[in-house]
């Protein structure tokens, strides 16, 4: 038990944060096993003894669906790990996934009351911990979320993504039927085709996505609305009352230089989707082929492209380079992964901007990059990477993966007559996700652009409650 | 998992198969494709439906058995089923008001000119059919355009082992040549279409293609497929897959498609070790 001061009160632990046991680097990289290891029970307990379960939590109003931090954090002291699973449940229906994937450092931990004078609490860890202690029981005794009294209202929800994942489940909980369209052959979207294996592995997502199922979540692959369906079709063929469209920001952004489609070129998109929803790196056993460069150049600083990366180096790159136009100050990826990249041999250019891809007989060669310098901050706030006059030079690759963004797919929205969409084809919503077709409800990247995992597990939420909100009123 | 209701051998290597998926088959429209798996360890590969019956609830394909899934998919029999089928993918063929059309199909890509010549023609358009292949035992679908209200049908092989000896931009040009078309489709091996596509540009004849390039998602989301027409970068998936002739970059499409060529031989040979068809 957590030692008590002489009123009885609990002290909290003055120790530093615990760290997250992790494999080594040279071996991990080698494999597509999981890098972090998860905290052992004495490693979470010592590490939820360091909250001091403030009065006045800050850590809640600091994640995007307000799990009571707190509370799952109490019920780790006192060991009651299911109720502190229940607690997590409560707003997020997939805990070991965002243990992982959440750039908690910006969110729950950044409000944190202990990290403004010293380390946050490893939020993130202990959620970590809870979710997998819930998967590694057996699927009667997990934590099941209640399902709400059935209202006979039906809702279609587009894309098994987080934000799509996130919206079925709330619906549940209030008792509405619902059905999950994916137009791919599995489903999780970016949780299973993006995230590599490494950082978050497939038969978590799977679980996950099995509990959801388990609380009468139907979900249907190889649909693609849009296409196979159309929304209207949906809604007065096949009986739904209400839509929602996660379908995410799907379409890769390239480069635009010369040389870009050359053997050898692929998108970050098309690079992950290949070894983690193929499982190419299985090939020939897994049909899926891809090509494993030698030198591998990846464009970008988010962490699509620290992912693309350290798979380059486990499908067994000897060199695999990072060329990013701004610094590493200014790289969008969580410092986590770009310290986990070093950490596995990963080569950093920064300041460095692709002007062409080279290549002989239809295969890249290499890389024409002009250096940069940093000037005026832009819109974004960043410094602007400038060009240095006369510095092209070339980097020596076979394999260039560009990992610079994507973009809207226009797939379903020019397939849906009345749904409008902004200049750059992300859908309009009004703060509740609603869109200009009434029944219809839209959340996530393809709102957004291209954010996180829980920012779009959010908008899911959120647009659940409005579009319970829209079949009450309409009933 | 979609049931396999039909199957026929077109010619030694050339199979038509029927599956059911009534929701696919109330959508299809001639030139969409489809993105299909043949188990859960395979890989999703594009094919042009060649037929559909939406009263009946099936879908039809046409594929040569050159690699390892379509030798997975030419030992399956009715009764069995494909782990995945998706689609109708891809923006139908523009058929209207297009007044004289010469069709032409080359080797397997005659298993979508089929339906294109007959989207053709239920929109008004006089069709002219060139179908070609290699040798006589090639050639597929002949009864089925004998059986269509064509204004003429040409059969080519490049033996000569049925109808005329040679390739199919002879005809094409010919009838370009006499100012018996307004326009022209290709569907068939990239070479087939580079070449017709030069035909009819020197002839100042316009000429849609059908572009098969490598997918993987065949809804833009991997950008595998890129094909650069008239200098712009499209992807084949989405945008396409027909495009205008004059403007593709055959060479690159060519050099694309055999991105995987030594990887697939290593996976055939991995393959006819397990399968004792290929001995």
């Amino acid at each position: 038990m957590p030692p008590v001061d002489e009123t009885g009160r609990r002290r909290p632990s003055r120790a530093p944060r615990t760290p997250m046991p992790e494999r080594d680097p040279v071996e991990r990289a080698q494999d597509f096993d999981e890098v972090a290891l998860g905290y052992t029970e004495e490693q979470a307990l010592a590490e939820a003894d360091r909250c001091i379960q403030c009065a006045n939590p800050t850590c809640i109003a600091g994640c995007p669906v307000n799990i009571d931090i707190k509370a799952f954090i109490a019920r780790i002291l006192e060991r009651d790990y299911a109720g502190g699973v229940a607690v997590i449940k409560e707003r997020n229906a997939l805990p070991a996934v965002c243990g992982r994937v959440c750039p908690q450092e910006e969110q729950c931990e950044a409000a944190c009351v202990l990290s403004r004078k010293g380390e946050p609490v490893a939020i993130g860890r202990l959620e970590r911990f809870l979710g997998d202690y819930d998967l590694a029981c057996d699927l009667e005794h997990r934590c099941r979320v209640e399902v709400g009294q059935d209202s006979g209202r039906k809702v279609a929800v587009i894309g098994s993504g987080p934000a799509g994942l996130a919206c079925a489940g709330e619906l549940r909980r209030f008792g509405h039927a619902v059905t999950v369209f994916e137009s791919l052959h599995a489903p999780g979207g970016v949780l299973t085709y993006g995230i590599p294996e490494f950082r978050l592995p497939k038969s978590i997502v799977q679980a996950e996505i099995e509990m959801l199922q388990a609380t009468g979540v139907e979900i249907v692959t190889d649909a693609v609305v849009g296409a196979t369906y159309t929304l209207q079709e949906l809604m007065s063929v096949h009986g739904y009352d209400a839509a929602f469209i996660g379908v995410g920001a799907g379409l890769p952004i390239f480069l635009g230089v010369p040389g870009e489609n050359l053997n050898g070129v692929y998108s970050a998109n098309e690079f992950l989707t290949r070894v983690n929803l193929m499982r190419a790196y299985e090939f020939p056993k897994a049909d899926t082929p891809v090509w494993r460069g030698r030198k591998v150049a990846v464009v970008g600083g988010g962490n699509v492209a620290m992912d693309a990366a350290r798979t380059a180096k486990r499908l067994g790159a000897e060199q695999v380079f990072l060329v990013y136009r701004r610094s590493e100050d200014e790289m969008p990826a969580r410092r986590e992964e770009v310290h986990h990249a070093r950490e596995e041999g990963i080569e950093f250019k920064m300041l460095c901007s692709p002007q062409e891809v080279l290549g002989r007989d239809g295969w890249v060669t290499g890389m024409v990059v002009t250096r940069m310098e940093l000037g005026e901050p832009d819109e974004s706030g960043r410094r602007a990477p400038v060009c240095v006059v006369g510095s092209e030079h070339t980097i020596e690759c076979d394999t260039v993966v560009v990992a610079v963004g994507t973009r809207a797919n226009p797939l379903l929205t020019t397939a849906t007559p009345g749904l409008e969409v902004s200049s750059r084809g992300y859908i309009l919503t009004d703060e509740d996700g609603a869109t200009s077709i009434p029944g219809v409800f839209a959340g996530g990247d393809i709102v957004t652009g291209a954010a996180t995992v829980i920012l779009a597990m959010g908008a899911g939420k959120r647009a659940a409650r409005a579009i319970d909100r829209y079949l009450r009123d309409s009933s | 998992m979609f049931a396999i209701v039909h199957k026929r051998q077109l010619s030694e290597s050339v199979f038509e198969m029927g599956v059911h998926a009534p929701q696919i088959a109330r959508k299809v429209r001639a030139g969409q494709f489809l993105m299909l798996r043949v188990n859960e360890r395979g890989e999703r590969i594009p094919l042009t439906f060649s037929d559909w019956s939406a009263d009946e609830g099936w879908i039809r394909f046409i594929f040569m058995r050159v690699g390892k899934t379509t030798h997975l998919l030419s030992h399956l029999e009715v009764g069995d089923a494909l782990a995945d089928v998706v689609g109708p993918l891809g923006v139908p063929t523009h058929t209207e008001g297009l007044g004289r059309v010469a069709v032409v199909g080359g080797g397997v890509g005659t298993a979508v000119a089929y339906p294109v010549a007959r989207a053709m023609l239920e929109a008004g358009n006089e069709v002219t059919a060139i179908v070609g292949a290699r040798t006589k035992d090639l050639l597929i679908l002949i009864e089925e355009f004998e059986a269509l209200p064509l204004a003429k049908l040409m059969v080519v092989t490049d033996d000569g082992s049925a109808g005329e000896k040679g390739l199919v931009t002879a005809p094409l040009a010919r009838l370009c040549d006499a100012g018996a078309i307004d326009h022209a489709m290709a569907i068939g091996p990239a070479i087939m279409m580079k070449f017709c596509a030069q035909t009819t540009k020197e002839r100042g004849v316009p000429c849609t293609v059908s572009l098969n390039p490598i997918m993987v998602d065949g809804t833009g989301m991997c950008g595998a497929c890129r094909v650069t027409v008239g200098g712009e970068t499209k992807f084949g998936c989405v945008d396409g897959p027909d495009f205008d002739g004059h403007l593709v970059d055959f060479e690159e499409l060519m050099s694309r498609q055999r991105v995987y060529a030594d990887l697939e031989r290593e996976a055939d040979a991995e393959f006819s070790k397990e399968c004792s068809c290929r001995l």
